[in-house]
């Protein structure tokens, strides 16, 4: 099935070569003079090399040009001969496309190509997949060749339709051929227009591109018609990207939620000022990278799952931590937040260094699962999957933070200490656990926090240092003591934040929202959600 | 060290001594300490540390070597901290309290800012080995990174001329260095006839980690009908969440390059690279070179450091440039004195690491080819594209209003950092 849509493929570009290409031009060539334009290792070789092997119909002309896109094209220095290295490490020749087994791998010196390549390539693998049996293939193969606006790909496009069965595919490529025709001064006008409305239903960044950029010489009214399809495309985004700065906002939002809603434990239930706490944060991080680099070295099919290896032991590492350091310095200091400030920083200096120490100051890699790449669009609206996942987590951790302390006992003892401690301890709970633990699943959360920001944000020993600050001030805009106040603090700063970006750019932006949140202090010393009742004169 | 401590301790008061009042009699075997004032704690940790090592290495080479005029050389490593007043204090103590003969450091230009009162007033060298914004010319330094010329404009003409942008935004972290350069460029772009609205230029907070917006807005303004292209100097850490929402947000490099002048193989070592394949950096070296000079620096570097994984980058072949400089001018001037050492450096040319010579100019900059690279699957930069000769360091840029009448050169008897060509005067000191 392949092998006879390639041959129907390399067919059908054979013919829109003969179509297009002057007689006796450069086409008159062998095909291993094509190919050992590949040997050079010269741009504008390898350049025409692609666009040569593209036109020829040679059986091996995808696999050539995927490999060279791939840098898996490679030639022989002695004698020039080009190599497709597979997937799959076999050396192939390329001319022919058999497997060749007498080839050192280090003699062969790899095709170097730079980004005008690149685009050529993109759009050789749009013209040569047009005959692919996927769907998804024949797709991505006319958004290539409209990006890449190659005029002599009309026929092979026009003859594609006239076969397309996938009513998504054809979409795509009378988009593509629409694309091809309104800079085509051979087509008559009313072609052109039309293809100016097909484009303007399209209506993405895209198509604005096309719409936008018509030859100079164009006649009037095709100028006019693609300039008011431009404005049109052009509203009809700016509503979109109100939308979607909205989206950015609860993004930016979540992760504010999320690096903070430790905090709000640690500083807003228990009184802790917890400097050490975006360490915390950091120490989930490295837990993410060891739980990776394991994963790599032993299970490496498990490695999409790695996140989910990574949670419960982020919470136990820096949930430990965290109770290592509840009792060993913080129950001393309880009452006395000058000295907790202080020492908590010198703990998070001293876990600074630990980690830097261990695993050096640079930068370490932590890799995105498969279901955290990439975006997907909604009603054009670009979501990344990264981010998206990330509020999702946020949601469900906030979730769960409620149900904990609402609906189990641990919670119910919790309440009942920081409610009035005298009155807990004669009733027979053991305060200094309590304390302890709370301290523990506050440092647990941020640990947490930390596996998700290692999808987003550098691993390095200075993750933590980002978002102590931020961390405070939602807590404390929001209302200390309240997780509620935490949740709308957070995302009506990442709202704020992400619609005073675009307007004031990101230094300014920032500054009106520390001064905002300066003013709004003064108004109301307690935040958003401030406890009212006997819990807050405590 | 071949030197133990006791030893090194009692000769101390010795060596100083004749290097200031004495300089041409040789004490056989009594060290000459060299300052090596980089940041080892702290923010700046991340890339200063690297250079530390480096200059051990070559001062451990040279040592193998007899070391200079018979004397062995001795590294006074301090550490300040990434806290740039602290940069001061420790120079003070270098060439005061440990009285070396040259110093090696900073990163940061305003680490460089804050040492130089001190250099000029002891009268002592400085070797500073980053790319910066130019714009400064003292005596007692000596700039062995790139100037704007030596990296930014190159860059810029590639795009133009190479992958045809007409487009371009500006993007950098706020501070001296983005906001100098994006000056330059700017009206470097006006002159090339690139009109104000075909211009962007955005500046993020240090650290920036939240980068929708703002990558969102370059694919809006990329998406004009115009190849639009990204000049990032944006500085370390921000860069990687920045290159991720690129990668997330669908930009490829052959869409809308961006070119880097703060990202190199060591910023590369802790990102995934594949999707930032094509995207371009600008630099007078890259670890991909293929030159015999360069395998042994590399075959060197991983003996000395005991790790074949780790990478070298431009500001450590600015330091093997500007050490080896300093070891020619010590040996032609026949003494470590700072003042004869000042005047011998200008026309000492050694090899680079890309194959040529790179000489030391009268304004205290040398000259370096530029090459631009494009960012590799496996964390490496492989050279697209390079100057045909050498490029002159341009400390005063031609293309800002007060700066391109300047010129500056230390020979004597002009001795001048910022010489007015149109006034004929010098501007007092720099």
């Amino acid at each position: 099935m392949k092998k006879l849509s390639l041959a129907i493929a390399s067919l059908l570009l054979v013919l829109a070569a003969l179509l297009t290409v002057p007689a006796g031009s450069a086409f008159a060539q062998t095909i291993e003079e094509t190919i050992a334009k590949f040997a050079t290792d010269r741009f504008p070789d390898t350049t025409r090399g692609v666009e040569e092997i593209t036109r020829s119909g040679h059986p091996t002309a995808l696999a050539i040009v995927e490999a060279l896109g791939d840098n898996r094209l490679a030639y022989r220095r002695a004698d020039r001969r080009v190599f497709v290295i597979g997937t799959d490490d076999k050396i192939r020749s390329a001319e022919t496309g058999a497997v060749e087994t007498d080839v050192d791998i280090d003699d062969l010196r790899r095709v170097r190509i730079n980004n005008p390549i690149r685009q050529t390539i993109a759009a050789a693998l749009g013209a040569l997949r047009l005959g692919s049996s996927d769907p998804g293939q024949r797709r991505a193969a006319a958004e290539a060749i409209m990006q890449a606006r190659e005029a002599d790909q009309a026929p092979a496009l026009e003859a594609a339709l006239g076969r397309e069965k996938d009513a998504r595919v054809a979409t795509a490529i009378t988009q593509a051929l629409a694309a091809l025709r309104i800079v085509d001064t051979k087509q008559p006008e009313s072609v052109r227009l039309a293809a100016i409305d097909t484009l303007a239903d399209r209506g993405d960044r895209e198509a604005l591109v096309m719409l936008r950029s018509l030859p100079a010489d164009a006649p009037a009214a095709i100028k006019q018609r693609a300039e008011r399809a431009a404005a049109g495309v052009e509203r009809h985004l700016s509503i979109l990207s109100g939308v979607q700065n909205i989206f950015f906002g609860l993004s930016l939002g979540s992760v504010l939620l999320l690096a903070a809603i430790g905090l709000a434990i640690t500083f807003g239930v228990m009184g802790i000022i917890n400097m050490a706490h975006g360490e915390m944060v950091m120490l989930g991080a490295y837990t993410t990278f060891i739980v990776q680099e394991f994963l790599r070295a032993n299970a490496p099919g498990l490695f999409d799952w790695s996140l989910l290896f990574a949670l419960p032991l982020a919470f136990l590492v820096s949930g430990g931590v965290g109770i290592a350091i509840e009792r060993t310095v913080i129950r001393f200091l309880y009452g006395r937040p000058l000295e907790t400030l202080l020492a908590t920083w010198g703990v998070s200096l001293a876990l600074q260094q630990a980690v830097r120490t261990i695993f050096g100051s640079s930068n370490r890699e932590v890799g995105n699962p498969a279901f955290m790449t990439g975006s997907f669009d909604l009603f054009g609206i670009a979501l990344t999957w990264s981010r998206l996942w990330i509020v999702v987590f946020t949601v469900v951790v906030f979730a769960c933070l409620l149900f904990v302390i609402r609906y189990t006992d641990y919670g119910l003892r919790m309440r009942a200490v920081v409610q009035n401690r005298a009155m807990a301890g004669s009733v027979g709970i053991r305060t200094n656990w309590i304390d302890a633990l709370t301290f523990g699943l506050g440092s647990g959360i941020a640990g947490i926090a930390g596996v998700a920001l290692s999808q987003i944000d550098n691993v390095s020993p200075n993750l933590g240092q980002g978002y102590i600050i931020d961390s405070f001030m939602v807590v404390v805009f929001g209302g200390v003591g309240s997780l509620w106040g935490t949740l709308v603090a957070a995302l009506t700063l990442g709202i704020a934040n992400k619609l005073l970006e675009p307007l004031a750019g990101a230094v300014l932006g920032k500054i009106l929202i520390l001064v905002f949140i300066i003013l709004f202090i003064q108004k109301r010393p307690r935040g958003l959600f401030a406890q009212k009742g006997r819990t807050a004169e405590s | 060290m071949r030197f133990t401590r006791r030893r090194f301790l009692g000769t101390t008061a010795a060596v100083a001594g004749m290097a200031l009042a004495a300089p041409s009699i040789r004490a056989q075997g009594a060290p000459v300490k060299v300052g090596v004032l980089h940041s080892l704690s702290g923010t700046m940790a991340i890339s200063e540390t690297t250079l530390k090592d480096v200059m051990l290495m070559l001062i451990e080479d040279q040592n193998k070597k007899g070391g200079i005029l018979g004397r062995k050389l001795e590294a006074a490593v301090v550490d300040p901290a990434s806290n740039w007043p602290l940069f001061a204090e420790k120079a003070r103590e270098l060439i005061s309290g440990q009285k070396v003969a040259a110093t090696f450091g900073c990163w940061t230009s305003v680490s460089r800012k804050s040492v130089l009162p001190v250099f000029e007033e002891l009268n002592s060298i400085l070797f500073y080995p980053v790319q910066y914004e130019g714009e400064e010319s003292s005596k007692n330094v000596f700039y062995t990174g790139a100037a704007p010329n030596q990296q930014a404009i190159p860059a810029v003409d590639y795009l133009m001329a190479s992958e045809k942008v007409q487009r371009w935004v500006l993007a950098g972290t706020d501070y001296v260095y983005p906001r100098t350069t994006n000056r330059i460029l700017e009206a470097y772009l006006k002159l090339k006839g690139v009109k104000q609205e075909d211009i962007l230029i955005n500046y993020t907070p240090f650290g920036h980690s939240d980068w929708q917006t703002i990558v969102r807005q370059i694919k809006a303004f990329g998406s004009q009908g115009k190849k639009t292209a990204v000049v990032s100097t944006i500085n370390g850490d921000a860069n990687v969440p920045f290159y991720k929402e690129l990668g997330n947000q669908g930009i490829a490099a052959k869409d809308i390059p961006v070119v880097a002048f703060s990202v190199g193989e060591e910023e590369l070592a802790g990102i995934d690279t594949k999707p930032l394949v094509g995207h371009l950096a600008a630099w007078n070296y890259f670890m991909s070179i293929d030159t015999p000079e360069n395998a042994d620096f590399i075959k060197k570097w991983h003996a000395f450091i005991k790790n074949p994984k780790r990478v070298t980058n431009d500001p450590m072949e600015a330091h093997y440039i500007g050490f080896n400089m300093w070891v020619k001018a010590v040996e032609k001037a026949g003494t470590f004195d700072a003042e004869a050492v000042i005047d011998a450096m200008v026309g000492v040319s050694v090899p680079n690491l890309t194959g040529g010579m790179s000489s030391m100019m009268p304004n205290h900059h040398i000259t370096k080819p530029v090459l631009i690279g494009e960012i590799q699957g496996n964390g490496q930069i492989n050279t697209v594209w390079q100057t045909s000769g050498l490029v002159v360091g341009d400390e005063w840029s031609d293309y800002l209003e007060g700066s391109k009448d300047l010129i500056s050169d230390w020979r004597k008897p002009m001795s001048c950092g910022n010489f007015n060509v149109k006034t004929g005067k010098c501007g007092g000191k720099a």
